[in-house]
């Protein structure tokens, strides 16, 4: 079925290069908010690859039509509706975690918060 | 043509949002990056998916994320080391995706499998409804989207329930959730 090299697969090779810039701010970066923003560039990159193979050259918006008779597959479009609210809900649960994380520990590197836990346990240890 | 220069300014976009470290400039960045993929959806003809995208993805999104940097610092420290490690991971993951990504059918070829499955029955407008889109999503997968808000439910709930204001917590500034 595959036949095309690099210029077909263009699209492709770009939705995993957003996908892993993603992962990678999620890795790397300890700050949570810019984690946060990481999840959800990866997010987006997995919207792009579900609509991209439903995509046909001259085809058109899947609204019925007698003038069209060519559409772009619907499903995918359906399924990513679906996952962009869940996307910001979950962007929504995230950014009030990192809110409660600061006014707990006055910082949302995550550095420092281990930094503060581990000075709690060792005074705790050295109470004992 | 469009859909290859707008997936590079995302790619810019990317990078940029990557490199900075002053969280105001990171937000912006990804409100820029979502109004590009929903720009991006037109081209590739999924309008509702681009509605969404640009009032959720792009606005909603943008809104939660400056107001929880209100409630933060919005400068990001330096990070303590170089990050090698994470480098790499994400190195071999994308040689190992794109590896995969090369078996896949071409870029907008009609004999894909995608074209030839459910997807016909689908365009025939068994309901009536001129928007396929509506029509799926209304009458043949209805319950995905009862599972979904009650995601959206649960989800609110745990905002509501961790940014409830607290009477012992004076520093404690309660926020909308939703």
């Amino acid at each position: 079925m595959s036949s095309g090299g690099v210029l077909e697969h263009f699209t492709y090779i770009v939705t995993v290069f957003l996908m892993v810039a993603g992962l990678y701010v999620v890795i790397a970066r300890g700050n949570l908010i810019k984690k946060l923003v990481g999840l959800s560039v990866f997010q987006t990159s997995v919207y792009l690859l579900y609509i991209a193979p439903g995509k046909l050259i001259g085809g058109t918006a899947p609204i019925l039509s007698p003038h069209y008779t060519v559409y772009s597959n619907p499903l995918p479009h359906v399924l990513i509706l679906t996952a962009i609210v869940v996307g910001v809900a979950t962007l929504a649960l995230g950014l009030a975690l990192a809110v409660r994380i600061k006014e707990t520990y006055g910082s949302i590197e995550e550095d420092e918060i281990t930094a503060a836990d581990n000075a709690v346990q060792d005074a705790e240890d050295a109470r004992s | 043509m469009i859909v290859n220069s707008l997936l590079v300014l995302m790619m810019v976009a990317v990078l940029s949002l990557a490199r900075t470290r002053n969280l105001f400039a990171v937000i912006v960045l990804s409100g820029i990056y979502s109004f590009l993929m929903a720009t991006l959806m037109v081209a590739l003809d999924a309008v509702d998916v681009a509605m969404t995208e640009a009032a959720v993805g792009a606005g909603i999104s943008t809104v939660l994320l400056l107001g929880a940097l209100h409630l933060c610092k919005s400068e990001e420290a330096r990070p303590a080391h170089r990050p090698w490690l994470p480098l790499a991971l994400s190195g071999a993951t994308a040689a190992l995706l794109i590896y995969g990504a090369m078996g896949l059918p071409d870029f907008a070829d009609p004999n894909a499998p995608i074209h030839q499955h459910v997807a016909p029955r689908y365009l025939q407008n068994e309901v009536d409804v001129p928007n396929v889109v509506t029509a799926v999503l209304a009458s043949f997968r209805g319950y995905d989207t009862l599972g979904e808000t009650v995601v959206v439910f649960t989800a609110g709930a745990g905002i509501i329930a961790l940014l409830r204001r607290r009477k012992h917590k004076p520093e404690g500034k309660g926020r909308d959730g939703e």
